[in-house]
């Protein structure tokens, strides 16, 4: 593992002077994946969202390495004909650097909207990475519902109110549905620990086949929490097992940090505005269920894992 | 009349952005051929909090060059070098990571009054 003085030695491939709001969680989650392409030339494709269209602002680039646009629904497909024209290329001898080719989505762009191209480039077998930037929302139109935000959650599609308690769905587990595509690497992490996150960036770059990373980046804005605060809330999310660390490599299923305490998911949800009504009179039965869905979701998770199946004492 | 300049591959008109620029000179199909030029684009115009470097206290560390999504924390050599004010936006991240609290935020408007009256008193 190399040491932070060490990594600040690489080449920045984000550069500053890009639109993102103050303290945005996107910015260095993909800090900290292109920082673990170390030496390599890197190819970046991106979906649509707050990160596409914050950092390529024509005629600005803050990609310090070559980019390229892709609609919203297919920044797999994009990459992945990235990959195979390379490929051509290398064969005929047109080309004779080497790339890794890394594609950038939002929640919206990778759960919902852009799940069919993706599945196929996995599917496909491409020589490329898939980093999915989980806000848990379309914070980029507004603040939309997804099917990655959770239970309980206020955003303009799903309201809290006097009719609904916020969304009511609990959200997809989108990790494990790219694990059972059978690529080489799939992992889920956070950004409160770097050493996690540019492990398993690092391992997904040299991974022969698709790799899939799923990074927790929280968005200002729409959780309506503290900005200077994101590293906290991240590692709330971690330990009260709302946002498990894992990874599944070849098919081998991996817990990377398994809580000491039961952290009770309201230390999660108390920081962040748009759980606020949940901490209202009525509306109890909602944190429970979320309670109730975590639970369930990390004894599934340990006996995949084969880890012995408790919950960590209280 | 002008022939069109189609631009095909050349990007020559996107080194200098100007204001009257038409439709005539942006690059075919938007393409940008100076890899990271928002570097020249200032964002740190956004910020109301500063940070303040402490030296004495400052272990190098660099976990505020970690999590700046600004990339705004310059290192050299593997140190805390400077902060690149022209791009910092002033949220704070850094001074709540560092484990020693080296990095202080201060008010821009705080700072400025502090300026002018140090003016005033010369």
């Amino acid at each position: 593992m190399a040491t932070l003085k060490e990594l600040s030695k690489f080449e920045e491939r984000f550069v500053g002077g890009h639109r993102l709001c103050a303290g945005c969680g996107h910015g260095i989650s993909v800090r900290m994946v292109l920082n673990a392409a170390e030496d390599y030339n890197v190819v970046v494709g991106c979906a649509t969202g707050c990160l596409e269209v914050a950092s390529t602002i024509y005629p600005y680039t803050a990609w310090n390495c070559s980019f390229i646009h892709s609609a919203f629904e297919n920044a797999g497909a994009t990459i992945s004909g990235v990959e195979a024209a390379y490929k051509s290329l290398k064969r005929q001898g047109k080309i004779d650097k080497d790339f890794k080719f890394v594609a950038f989505g939002g929640d919206g762009g990778t759960y919902d909207i852009g799940f069919q191209s993706l599945s196929g480039a996995m599917e496909r077998g491409h020589n490329m990475v898939y980093v999915c930037l989980d806000n848990e929302a379309y914070m980029n139109t507004g603040i939309q519902r997804s099917s990655a935000t959770p239970m309980g959650a206020d955003t303009t599609t799903s309201p809290a109110g006097k009719v609904i308690p916020g969304k009511q769905q609990p959200r997809k587990d989108l990790t494990a549905i790219m694990a059972a595509h059978n690529i080489p690497y799939a992992a889920q992490t956070s950004i409160s620990n770097w050493q996690d996150v540019h492990k398993k960036a690092k391992k997904a770059f040299d991974v022969e086949g698709p790799a899939f990373l799923n990074i927790l980046s929280p968005c200002p804005r729409g959780w309506r929490y503290n900005t200077p605060d994101i590293v906290e809330l991240t590692k709330i999310a971690v330990e009260t097992r709302f946002w498990p660390l894992y990874e599944v490599e070849n098919g081998k299923w991996k817990l990377n940090y398994k809580p000491k305490k039961y952290v009770p998911i309201e230390e999660f949800l108390k920081p962040q505005g748009r759980f606020r009504h949940l901490f209202a009179p009525g509306n109890e039965h909602v944190i429970k269920a979320i309670q109730e869905e975590i639970d369930n979701r990390w004894l599934a998770l340990l006996s995949r894992c084969g880890e012995p199946q408790e919950l960590p004492a209280k | 009349m002008t022939p069109f300049n189609r631009n095909f591959g050349q990007g020559k008109r996107t080194k200098a952005v100007r204001p009257d620029m038409n439709w005539e000179e942006i690059t075919k199909a938007g393409n940008v051929y100076e890899p990271g030029n928002a570097n020249t684009y200032e964002t740190g115009d956004w910020r109301t909090i500063r940070p303040v470097w402490n030296k004495d206290r400052c272990i190098h560390c660099l976990i505020c060059w970690r999590y700046c999504p600004d990339a705004s924390i310059i290192a050299t050599d593997g140190k805390f070098d400077s902060f690149d004010y022209k791009h910092c936006k002033g949220c704070g991240i850094c001074a709540n990571v560092c484990p020693v609290h080296a990095i202080d935020m201060f008010s821009e408007d705080e700072m400025d009054r502090q300026k002018e009256a140090k003016r005033n008193e010369e």
